[in-house]
């Protein structure tokens, strides 16, 4: 190449350099025609980081505004993982409190940060640098924070896992009315306000509740616990399990920690990238009922806490190039799939496939969500009159499980079959006919072994589970280490059941909902 | 090591793991449980006493599979069996597999019908429709036409035997792969009619079941195994490089990972919700044969007109222009999203 370039004439293509001028003088901002472009977002988009910045800071807010959930003065609690796209999330609310009046976010954050190094294969000492690490972070961003390790679910009560109802909030009227009346608030004592929010570092120990509890909680988990935890996690057959427990466990601690601070709204940076892979993993991991719950931009399934997912607009390149341009930090921590092989997980193969597939096809993320989009909450045909049927006991999601549908009852079945233990034969002789032959009925036999189950708390915790739980429970051979309140709130609900079915026959039934809902 | 104990007879030594459940099984236990849970499902898509049903026969495994196990339920379901198989006209592929399948009735002694695809659609056979569609570029549109084709051709099989139902024998990696590429291609339509057990045969189309639907495809094997059935299996010469390619890719890494990935990619299915609005609207009737359509012609006669007009990429592919021109006007209210720039093309 070199020789051909010789031969023809370097003078000459010296002369008018062709490569130099190309980024500068041709291209210009596709937005405001003048910037200098420094990021090409899609095919031909070109943004000067101005434009780029009002573009990612506009689509934060949008999402927000459009929805309308956050009510002014509201405490909101900001999952923060220390990756980039919970960190980009944490920096756009920070920016957004901090703007002038008329655009500012109006609501109370906190940050939650969740030390999961013990599942993650960190050392004590790794665990403490990355804390150090978190808390400079945090003392800079200057919000109310929470730092929780991991280990904290083995203290966690079994009302975790209940459904609280929340009082309905009424809709745009309701949200006006608010906005309004926070507005007026505002006016009054506009420059109190002011000098409430700007001494946010020093927040942290002036108010009652949350700063407090945080500094408490930092405090290193015992040995016996982090020994439980990992024990637990290592029991754990499969990685694709492993994944679905800590992202259960980390969720029910997240939630207990917002019912604990009053916070009424969690937001997660889940991305619009994240939440396509999230939606065919979910897919593959037969939780095709609840994708609209795992993806949407909120989720009401814990009642009084919803989550929210304002970055789901946002693609994760956009997420990348807005923290690298505008230097947003984060923390570097391995998560549990860290250096695992592609094939070792669910999560991972499906990662993998749809960020390949992107490469090849660049609408494919945005195919699949906006797919999602079109997913309803509700069960596939439920009546409205039903909402509380019973919730799976980890997701917390309606189950999906029932008898009518056939397919659905021999998918449950078949991943019943298997998890019948065969140490024990004989007790299990006289309903494994049951099982076995079982021509449509595989919810029978669960009902036959109504009390011989309460020597098998594993059967118990089986039958209180959506499909996709008991598909990952599969992988864990004993259920004894997991957390005692799931094991806790397994036994209550089942002394509920047990009850009610007691007095069933007593009931003079006027309609076929309320016994289902007596089964709740 | 001696082979473990069946765990369902706890007599024979085990011949084989489940695929689904990881259980250790007999040969006997095995294809005993396959022919119950077939039968759970076919109990549970209404296979009513007294009916006629059409199975659809390609001489591959899967309708072989299905062949024989309703054969062997028959008696008890009050069903008589008619096998159909289509022709579809491709040369050096299909007269071996129509070879199967009339080796197969023999010996089940079932009545076999064929039809053609000649026969039905005015002289087009598979061979031609790919003589077509190669002068306009990609060969792989080949397997859209035949699907759609093959179809309309078992529904008008079933019809001349007489039947009141017809089978097929879609397995479980079937339906997951469909189920994957619809999420990846979009096609919200497609979603909200997919899952359940096939349809109930609305607008005068027959009844459809697909009774192999929960069964995964390495079951469907290893039954065939057992059973020592005999079936075809090469890939059609027009095998395409489409876009199931990647998702079959997929299905098998995952199910490596998790072996229950496929039935529960199917229970997913099932029980998508999605909203009203993404559903497809009442299909109508087609203005041309009156079978079952969502939009003037059926997709047959679409296809089928674009072929006979020289153009046959008129009715697949992006931006249907010109699909109506010489047919009726096309339905108005029926609203298409922009397709964005570059959606595969499967």
């Amino acid at each position: 190449m070199c020789q051909v370039g010789e031969d023809y004439g370097e003078p000459t293509s010296v002369g008018p350099p062709p490569p130099p001028p190309r980024p500068g003088c041709e291209l210009k901002c596709v937005k405001c025609k003048e910037g200098l472009p420094v990021v090409v977002i899609r095919v031909g988009d070109a943004f000067c980081r101005n434009c780029f910045k009002a573009f990612y800071v506009h689509k934060f807010r949008a999402m927000l505004g459009k929805n309308r959930l956050i009510f002014p003065g509201e405490k909101v609690l900001l999952a923060w993982s220390g990756g980039p796209s919970s960190s980009s999330m944490v920096w756009q609310v920070l920016e957004g409190l901090s703007r002038d009046s008329a655009k500012r976010l109006r609501f109370v954050p906190g940050v939650i940060y969740i030390d999961e190094g013990a599942v993650c294969g960190q050392s004590p000492e790794d665990r403490a640098q990355t804390l150090v690490e978190v808390k400079r972070i945090l003392q800079t961003v200057g919000f109310p924070w929470h730092l929780i390790a991991l280990e904290e679910v083995f203290s966690l009560p079994p009302s975790v896992l209940r459904y609280f109802a929340q009082e309905p909030t009424g809709t745009e009227g309701a949200y006006k009315a608010a906005v309004d009346s926070f507005l007026q608030q505002q006016h009054a004592p506009a420059q109190g306000e002011e000098q409430l929010t700007e001494p946010g570092t020093q927040g942290l120990q002036t108010p009652a509740g949350p700063p407090t509890a945080a500094q408490t909680e930092a405090r290193p988990p015992t040995a016996a616990q982090t020994e439980a935890l990992s024990r637990l996690f290592d029991s754990v057959k499969t990685l694709t399990a492993k994944e679905e427990l800590l992202q259960t466990l980390r969720t029910h601690l997240i939630l207990h920690v917002a019912r604990t601070h009053g916070y009424s709204k969690v937001m997660t940076g889940d991305s619009c990238t994240r939440l396509a892979i999230k939606l065919m993993t979910s897919l593959a991991l037969g939780r095709g009922a609840f994708l609209a719950w795992d993806t949407g931009f909120s989720d009401e399934r814990h009642g009084d806490v919803v989550v929210v997912r304002p970055l789901r607009d946002h693609t994760l390149k956009e997420v990348a190039f807005y923290n690298r341009l505008f230097g947003v930090p984060s923390v570097f921590t391995p998560a549990i799939d860290t250096k695992a092989p592609e094939k070792a997980s669910i999560h991972r193969l499906m990662e993998a496939f749809m960020l390949k597939l992107q490469a090849q096809f660049p609408s494919t993320v945005s195919t699949v969500y906006r797919t999602s989009e079109k997913l309803l909450k509700a069960p596939r045909d439920s009546s409205a009159g039903v909402p509380a049927g019973p919730r799976c006991l980890l997701c917390m999601c309606t189950l999906d499980i029932d008898t009518a549908d056939s397919a659905t009852a021999f998918g449950a079945q078949t991943s019943h079959l298997s998890q019948m233990p065969p140490p024990t034969p004989p007790a299990k002789a006289l309903t494994a006919p049951c099982c076995s032959a079982g021509e449509g009925r595989p919810q029978g036999c669960c009902q036959v072994a109504g009390p011989c189950g309460r020597e098998d708390p594993r059967a118990c915790i089986i039958e209180q589970l959506c499909y996709g739980c008991r598909v990952n429970m599969k992988d864990l051979p004993s259920l004894d280490p997991l957390p005692p309140y799931i094991r806790a709130e397994a036994q209550l609900r089942r002394q509920r059941a047990w009850v009610s079915q007691e007095i069933q026959e007593y009931l003079i039934e006027s309609s076929d909902e309320e016994a289902h809902a007596g089964e709740s | 090591m001696p082979a473990p104990q069946c765990a369902s007879c706890h007599k024979a030594r085990a011949a084989l793991r489940r695929p689904c459940s990881g259980q250790a099984l007999c040969g006997t236990c095995f294809c005993a449980a396959f022919e119950a849970e077939v039968l759970h499902t076919v109990v549970a898509g209404r296979l009513l006493p007294g009916a006629v049903v059409a199975v659809g026969a390609s001489g591959g495994k899967d309708s072989t599979v299905l062949a024989h196990v309703l054969r062997e339920l028959a008696p008890r379901l009050g069903i008589s069996l008619q096998l159909v198989a289509v022709d579809e006209g491709i040369g050096g592929y299909r007269d071996a597999a129509l070879a199967a399948v009339r080796r197969q009735a023999a010996r089940w002694e079932l009545p076999l019908t064929v039809v053609a695809y000649e026969d039905l659609f005015g002289g087009w056979t598979m061979d031609a429709v790919a003589r077509s569609t190669a002068g306009s570029g990609r060969s792989r549109s080949c397997c859209t036409f035949c699907g759609v084709l093959r179809r309309r051709a078992l529904e008008e099989g079933a019809r001349l035997v007489g039947a009141t139902h017809v089978v097929t024998g879609h397995n479980a990696d079937d339906m997951a792969e469909t189920v994957l590429m619809n999420f990846l291609r979009g096609d919200a339509g497609r979603l909200a009619r997919g899952g359940g057990l096939g349809s109930p045969g609305e607008g005068g189309a027959l009844p459809r079941c697909r009774p192999l639907q929960l069964a995964s495809q390495k079951e469907v094997v290893l039954y065939a195994h057992f059973r020592r059935l005999d079936y075809f299996s090469e890939e059609c010469v027009y095998a395409p490089e489409a876009f199931r390619g990647h998702a079959r890719h997929l299905l098998k890494l995952l199910e490596a990972a998790r072996p229950s990935a496929v039935l529960d990619l199917v229970h997913s299915a099932e029980r998508l919700a999605l909203a009203p609005a993404a559903r497809p609207p009442p299909p109508g009737a087609c203005s041309r044969c009156g079978a079952l359509a969502s939009r003037a012609l059926c997709q047959a006669c679409a296809l089928l007109d674009g072929l006979d007009r020289g153009r046959p990429r008129l009715a697949i592919g992006k931006g249907r222009r010109g699909r109506d021109e010489g047919g009726t006007p096309r339905e108005p209210g029926r609203v298409r999203t922009p397709v964005p720039e570059a959606v595969p093309t499967f």
